[in-house]
């Protein structure tokens, strides 16, 4: 029981991991360039972005599943395109305040090529939004997934999983009830837990590189 | 540890119990009507010491000029008057005494009321300010109603003060982001004045506003404040609006008050070097002077040195000064923090004039614009202007915000593209965009901006900015780039340890320097400064503005200068072109132009330049 616990929850992750790491990159990277580069791109990329938004997550991702059939990699990629409009629009906005800022002009006025400039100048920039946006798609996506499996989309049995587990163990949910439990608890705290430990890291990427002004006031005082 | 907080260097009984009376000294002045004893304001109950130990009066009718570099304290204690703090600060001791009555320690629930009605603010930015989803005649009636006045009683007083504060009646309909700057201001006067509050206070409110625009500002604030009786408190950086302005001028510096005193004698005897700095550093309309910056920056809160706050930067600064923190003491009316006030009082001159010796060159333009018409979308912001720019010599492009200054500026940059018209550098045309023209073409002009807060990449180093700049335009080696962003850096008095600082660890000041360092590294021969130094404090804008003009006589550099500021062209243009409305008005060598001009609109320009008289 432990084993198949255990090993389902490794499932999870890793497609987890995987999906949220197709979508924040395809999406921000769709975001980021529509914003800077503007004109006809931005808005082809938005508008992409409004379609995909049209189609309620879930319902996506099972029409998928159900056309093609329960594979991993089709899950992993149903659950990462679903991510790619909100990524896509956060990312966006946060990178038109950036690149109307004056060093962005500094470098169009040295003629930098626009890749670099993306790469180089405004992708530091960006670090906070995206551990945010990591942060937050990785606890969906680990809802997503065992829901699908819940609803039977997920890994076929004989392979252990946490939702299919649930879904298994829930007609003897009065005679064995931490059949249930079990499982329904660790996707919390795993997505409890994901959600801080990105959430730490955002804030490490900010805090440790500069000291604020306010710290140095604060480390200052006698205390 | 090791600092101490800045000790209290009068005990506060001993203040209130002597109030020297600079209030005494303005004839006429029969109530004081706001007492400041003993005000200290620590972040946090206990931490350090923000402003400490400020005391002064203000009577009825009469205005006090705050005035500081930026981190002095002024706005801390502006909103003290009003008995707040800003969030992570707290009042940790004085008395703050409106008509007798202590705003620090009565309840929240009458402070509340006394604001707006006794007690008003002006902020700095009215924009900001108002409401933007409300029309200004709900935004004035609201500030009216809230304070029980009656109904009717309302509709009379807001026509009375729409007169006052010289608003057309239309205003009342309006929404905020249909009124200029300038109106905006008005109607955050005419709020504040609404309820005829027995104290106003104004936290900058000219900042931002054009010269002529400002002086209407002003014009309203003292004829409201003379006709209501109210004592205003003034907060600028502008010693020169101040002086126009306010009877009483107090200095501060560090959190303390460092100087006190009927704002003639102040200014034309100061007691304290700092007074004495910051008036070096204003520049002057009538005479080109070299501008005295000051040297490195205020101490910040909780590294203030053991003896006199200012002695890290003093040119007068004898030992005691490092020892011993000074107490006030009274010179002549005037009330100064400072060992030596006695025997420095009035005798701290060392103005030099600009040496008007300047480079002949010959008359081999640069560069050289024609008809240029430049648009936003479709309406057009620049209208046939035509410009030469010679060799080794400087031209200010001056106009009021909205006069297509900096657009011109751009379009000779190459960062706005949407122009018709030819632009000639060296001989050869110029590309419309950036993007289109030869590297070659982009180092050999170099462009400066406004804000130097927003024009370098905070997650870069200094020494990535600057050298970054290099990579760009030249193929040559690691160490062969360092070395040079080292002198580039030099060039500008900042030496190796900034290297490896990010832009948020450095000052406004140092920011600056630090782009004039990037535009430099890669010797160009045109420097296009686009209001560099209005962000910046007049001590630190003076700094700047002497090294630009050295830098450009060593280096042979062609300079474009745009600013509103008639006074700063005096101190670095060569040749000066007015721009109104996107046409040029007037064209001349700077000091024909500044002197004798024919041009309306330009002698508007040079009467409305608030100045400090001397």
């Amino acid at each position: 029981m432990l084993s198949r616990v255990l090993g389902g929850g490794w499932v999870l992750l890793a497609m987890a991991f995987a999906a949220t790491t197709l979508g924040v990159a395809v999406g921000s990277a769709a975001g980021i360039y529509a914003a800077y580069v503007r004109g006809r791109i931005d808005g082809l990329v938005m508008r992409t972005v409004d379609v995909l938004l049209a189609f309620p997550q879930i319902i996506f991702a099972l029409l998928l599943v159900s056309l093609v059939g329960p594979k991993l990699w089709l899950i992993v990629l149903a659950v990462g395109i679903s991510h790619l409009p909100q990524v896509a629009r956060v990312l966006r906005s946060a990178t038109l305040d950036l690149s109307e800022r004056d060093f962005i002009k500094v470098l169009e006025l040295q003629g930098m090529r626009t890749h670099r400039i993306i790469t180089k100048e405004l992708l530091p920039n960006l670090v906070s939004p995206l551990m945010v946006e990591i942060g937050i798609r990785l606890t969906y996506s680990i809802i997503i997934i065992s829901g699908l499996s819940f609803l039977g989309f997920g890994p076929q049995p004989p392979a252990a999983n946490w939702g299919t587990m649930i879904n298994t163990n829930r007609v003897a949910i009065v005679a064995n009830p931490w059949g249930v439990v079990v499982p329904a608890l660790l996707i919390a705290l795993l997505t409890i837990g994901t959600n801080t430990f990105t959430d730490a890291v955002a804030r490490v990427t900010i805090g440790l590189e500069r000291r604020t002004e306010e710290a140095a006031l604060l480390e200052s005082a006698p205390t | 540890m090791g600092e101490m907080p800045t000790p209290l260097a009068i005990p506060l009984r001993g203040i209130a119990a002597n109030p020297v009376g600079f209030a005494k000294a303005v004839p006429g002045s029969a109530s004081t009507v706001l007492e400041v004893r003993g005000f200290e304001v620590r972040l946090g109950e206990h931490g350090v010491a923000i402003v400490t130990d400020v005391s002064f009066d203000v009577a009825a009718g009469e205005v006090l000029g705050l005035v500081g570099e930026s981190g002095s304290g002024k706005t801390t204690i502006a909103l003290g008057l009003l008995g707040h703090s800003r969030r992570g600060l707290a009042i940790a001791a004085g008395e703050v005494r409106l008509n007798g009555v202590d705003l620090l320690s009565i309840p929240a629930r009458q402070l509340r009321n006394l604001r707006g009605a006794r007690v008003a603010y002006v902020p700095q930015d009215p924009s900001a300010a108002l409401n933007p989803a409300l029309r200004i005649g709900i935004q004035l009636r609201e500030a009216l109603s809230s304070h029980q006045i009656e109904a009717r009683a309302i509709e009379a007083r807001l026509a009375d003060i729409l007169g006052e504060a010289r608003l057309e009646a239309n205003v009342l309909r309006r929404y905020p982001h249909q009124l200029s700057g300038g109106q905006q201001q008005r109607v955050a006067l005419a709020m504040a004045f609404s309820c005829r509050p027995s104290l106003i206070v104004l936290d900058e409110p000219t900042t931002g506003l054009d010269v002529t625009t400002q002086r209407h500002v002003l014009d309203s604030v003292r004829s409201l404040c003379c006709l209501y009786d109210v004592a205003a408190v003034y907060v600028s950086h502008d010693l020169a609006v101040v002086d126009g302005l306010a009877t009483t001028v107090a200095v501060m510096y560090a959190g303390q008050l460092i100087e006190l005193g009927p704002t003639a004698e102040v200014f034309s005897r100061p007691g304290h070097p700092y007074t004495r700095s910051l008036l070096d550093a204003v520049p002057s309309p009538e005479r080109a002077h070299v501008l005295q910056g000051i040297p490195g920056q205020p101490p910040p809160p909780g590294r203030r040195p053991q003896g006199c706050s200012f002695s890290t930067r003093c040119p007068w600064v004898i030992e005691r000064c490092r020892m011993e923190a000074p107490t006030t003491q009274s010179v002549g009316n005037q009330q100064v923090r400072c060992h030596r006030a006695s025997e420095l009082r009035g005798s701290m001159e060392r103005k030099m004039l600009v040496p008007t010796v300047r480079p002949v060159t010959s008359k081999a333009s640069l560069l050289s614009v024609e008809a240029l018409d430049a648009f936003y979308g479709d309406s057009q912001v620049l209208f046939g202007v035509d410009l030469t720019v010679d060799t080794d010599r400087c031209l200010a492009v001056v106009g009021e915000s909205g006069s297509g200054k900096t657009t011109l500026a751009r379009c000779i940059a190459g960062l706005h593209s949407n122009w018709k018209g030819k632009l000639r550098f060296d001989g050869q045309e110029l590309a419309r965009s950036a993007r289109q023209r030869p590297s070659v073409a982009l180092r050999r002009i170099q462009y400066i901006f406004q804000n130097p807060y927003t024009s370098l990449n905070p997650r870069h180093t200094v020494e990535q900015i600057v050298s970054q700049q290099l990579r760009q335009f030249f193929e040559i080696k690691a160490h062969e780039r360092a070395e040079r962003t080292r002198a580039a850096l030099e060039s500008v008095s900042l030496n190796e340890r900034y290297l490896d600082l990010f832009p948020d660890e450095l000052s406004g000041g140092e920011r600056q320097r630090v782009a004039i360092a990037r535009a430099l590294v890669v010797e160009p021969e045109m420097l296009i400064c686009d209001e560099v130094t209005s962000a910046l404090d007049v001590s630190v804008q003076a700094v700047i503005i002497e090294m630009l003009r050295s830098l450009q006589q060593e280096r042979h550099l062609t300079m474009i200068f745009i600013t509103h500021n008639l006074a700063l062209v005096r101190s670095i243009g060569q040749d000066i072109i007015v721009l109104r409305d996107g046409r040029v008005v007037d064209r001349g060598p700077s000091e024909a132009v500044l002197d004798h001009s024919d041009e309306a609109y330009t002698r508007q320009l040079m009467a409305d330049v608030p100045r400090v008289e001397l």
